[in-house]
């Protein structure tokens, strides 16, 4: 049941903010119903803690520690992004002068998204699980044209294109699995169902599942970004407003490698081949290190760290690939913390582009001396996205390098070569942003939205030193779903 | 069974409205009016509706005529009826620019269509024995859609090119599975529906701010400009 209202409630939203989204009044919405979707996915949790799986609508519905995990990660960074969004967006209407339609476009479509991304978690459906992507497409397509000059309408279109090419892959990936499932749990919708597939894999044509992977792999790794099919996520990200990055990395770049690991696991037990793990190394390997290059080519802040969520992917994917208990919690924690991290990166971001009115990385000189508290929350949120211990990405990225000696040595010197140049990358233009003289702000801006940041920049931190026991049950259980 | 139609017509008709399916992708490639694009397209829409009444038929599933009706509806009728509108509303007018010219996007289509039916053939084994060669048509069109869609300039023939990869998936989901679960196929038309309102909106805005619908704008965002 909890699972069926959590996304009643969080779908109402759209249609409310369709009607109300405006003004002040609009945010203050925005920020309820995203704390009560919160609220809701920590019951859900709670109920999983007593219940286990749960299950809605004749398995329809289903969260197990996977989908729990990320359900939590969802909820605590839409409540975060809808808080930041108070005062960031009241700034960007107050400087791009959008009318009352344009805010009430930009809630309403945020909701959607958010809507999208619970409904593709908690399907158990595979069918419904590519409806939800595709309709987190749709709604992102017009939150990044929101401005509407002939740099966002560019992004969206090729925003829209590649990720429709994209997605009717993954259709096909998806229809063949119907395909391969027909004569095993018959005709209907219940040879879509997650779980039954999962239970009689081993039954499955590998033949079709292999291939079937391999369109689901291209198709959804688009939107995830992998290398070489990543090049709508910079445009996207740039054009965008920073909350919308901030989202597109923290939320639906996992969302869609985690539609990836679900067909993975299908594929594994019906071919008993490595075949999907071989591709999500490779594929893995190559993004991070092309990422890693570009990244050291960047000029605008905001592609700089959109490269940056294309690195963390391909790291995310290296690990899943490597497989093994040890890299598949490493995994998922990596998963976690980019989340947290790059989202608090794309607020503090945000916020310095809207004072500097520029997002060159020249443009943005001393800001520690100007604004402390937003050199601060800049300081520790790339520190954090470039792995310093005690954060979590340090514990990950460093779990993830132990696996790979372990499983696969020879990819070692490559995962380190990529991370060593993303950090180099990274380090030297955060100096700049933060040190020297300021320059005079372009743009006066209230100080504000921070809170949330430093929240997010807090629970890295715990994650790092701490997981709680639940948590790390949870973690468990995911390597149980995946092997 | 009926009994003016027996299992094995049936199939034939089956069978005929494929090949009707991928002749029409071959002519969606080779068309170089705008105005024609919309016209195949629909009759691609058609034709996939009359598939999957012929399907819904052959298997006496009644969800599928609802899928028919859906698909005749909105591929056959709606999306063509828009776009038309949609061309004169913009007054886009003369040939497409294509990147290739005819003779060789075809040959590269032909070579296309042998790759996808060598890719469906170790699959026919799991298939119900009606729809053998099914797959490899569908694999076909879709792939023949993707290149109609990389060899043209136009954005709204880039957009006939994502709606023709829409009716090939369409036809693999009806036609060689004898029909996905409904809950799926309503979703996916949703979706495609939406897709193509935002398309509407997205010309509008693209003209206003470029002044024309040719996809050469497209190439400012580019690394170190």
């Amino acid at each position: 049941m909890i699972l069926l209202w959590l996304l009643v409630v969080v779908a109402l939203g759209i249609p409310v903010l369709a009607l109300l989204g405006d003004g002040r009044r609009g945010r203050w919405i925005f920020m309820t119903i995203n704390f009560a979707v919160f609220l809701l996915s920590l019951l859900a949790a709670w109920e999983f803690l007593r219940h286990g799986p749960l299950t809605a609508l004749a398995d329809e519905l289903r969260m197990d520690a996977l989908s729990l995990i990320l359900v939590l990660l969802n909820g605590v960074i839409g409540l975060t992004t809808a808080w930041f969004s108070a005062s960031y967006w009241q700034q960007e209407v107050e400087h791009h002068h959008f009318s009352k339609g344009r805010q009430r476009l930009y809630h309403a479509m945020f909701q959607s998204f958010l809507a999208t991304m619970f409904l593709a978690l908690l399907s158990n459906n595979m069918g419904i699980l590519w409806v939800a992507l595709e309709g987190a497409t749709l709604s992102t397509v017009l939150l990044v044209s929101l401005q509407r000059s002939g740099e966002s309408l560019e992004a969206a279109w090729k925003y829209f294109i590649l990720c429709g090419v994209g997605l009717a892959m993954a259709l096909f990936g998806t229809i063949l699995l119907y395909f391969a499932a027909q004569p095993v749990l018959g005709d209907g919708a219940k040879a879509l169902l997650w779980s039954a597939l999962h239970q009689h894999a081993s039954q499955l044509n590998g033949t079709v599942l292999t291939l079937a992977f391999v369109f689901v792999f291209v198709g959804y790794g688009t939107k995830v970004g992998f290398a070489p099919l990543n090049t709508w996520l910079p445009d996207a990200h740039a054009a965008g407003p920073s909350t919308v990055s901030a989202v597109l990395s923290g939320l639906l770049l996992n969302v869609a490698l985690y539609a990836i690991l679900r067909f993975k696991s299908l594929t594994d037990a019906a071919s008993g081949t490595d075949f999907a793990a071989h591709l999500l190394l490779a594929f893995g390997l190559l993004s991070l290190l092309l990422a890693a290059f570009s990244m050291l080519r960047q000029h605008d802040v905001k592609r700089l760290f959109a490269y940056s969520s294309v690195e963390h992917m391909g790291l995310i994917a290296i690990a899943f690939g490597l497989g093994g208990p040890l890299a598949i919690f490493a995994g998922v924690l990596h998963m976690m913390g980019h989340s947290l991290a790059k989202s608090s990166v794309f607020f503090s971001v945000g916020r310095a582009v809207q004072e500097a009115d520029s997002r060159e990385l020249k443009d943005l000189h001393g800001i520690l001396k100007l604004r402390p508290t937003l050199g601060w929350s800049l300081l520790l949120s790339i520190l954090a996205i470039v792995g310093m211990p005690p954060g979590s990405l340090f514990l990950s990225e460093f779990l993830i390098v132990v696996a790979s000696i372990q499983r696969a040595w020879f990819t070692t010197p490559l995962l380190l070569l990529g991370l060593e140049i993303a950090f180099a990358a990274i380090f030297p233009r955060l100096l700049h942003m933060l040190l020297g003289e300021p320059r005079t702000p372009q743009v006066l801006v209230r100080a504000g939205g921070f809170s949330p940041i430093f929240l997010q920049l807090f629970a890295v931190l715990l994650l790092g030193v701490w997981i709680p026991a639940a948590l790390a049950g949870w973690m468990h259980n995911v390597v149980g779903i995946l092997q | 069974m009926r009994p003016f139609l027996d299992l094995f017509s049936l199939l034939s008709i089956l069978k005929f409205l494929a090949a009707w399916m991928l002749l029409l992708s071959f002519a969606l490639l080779a068309q170089r009016r705008l105005l024609s694009l919309i016209h195949l397209l629909a009759w691609q829409g058609i034709t996939l509706a009359l598939s999957t009444a012929m399907v819904a038929v052959l298997t006496g599933d009644r969800l599928l005529w609802v899928s028919a009706t859906l698909t005749l509806s909105l591929k056959g009728l709606l999306i063509p009826f828009l776009l038309h509108r949609l061309l004169r509303r913009l007054q886009v007018r003369g040939d497409v620019e294509m990147s290739l010219n005819v003779a060789s996007v075809q040959l590269l289509g032909i070579v296309l269509v042998i790759f996808a039916f060598a890719l469906a053939a170790p699959l026919a084994g799991s298939l119900p024995a009606a729809t053998h060669g099914m797959l490899g048509i569908a694999l076909a069109a879709f792939l023949l859609a993707f290149l109609m869609m990389i060899t043209r300039r136009k954005a709204i023939s880039e957009v006939v090119g994502f709606l023709a990869m829409d009716n090939a998936l369409f036809f693999a989901a009806t036609s060689a599975t004898l029909g996905m679960p409904l809950i799926v196929e309503l979703g996916i038309a949703l979706d495609a529906l939406i897709a193509f309102l935002i398309l509407g909106v997205f010309f509008f805005h693209i003209r206003e701010s470029f002044e024309n619908l040719d996809l050469h704008w497209l190439e400012h965002l580019r690394e170190n400009q």
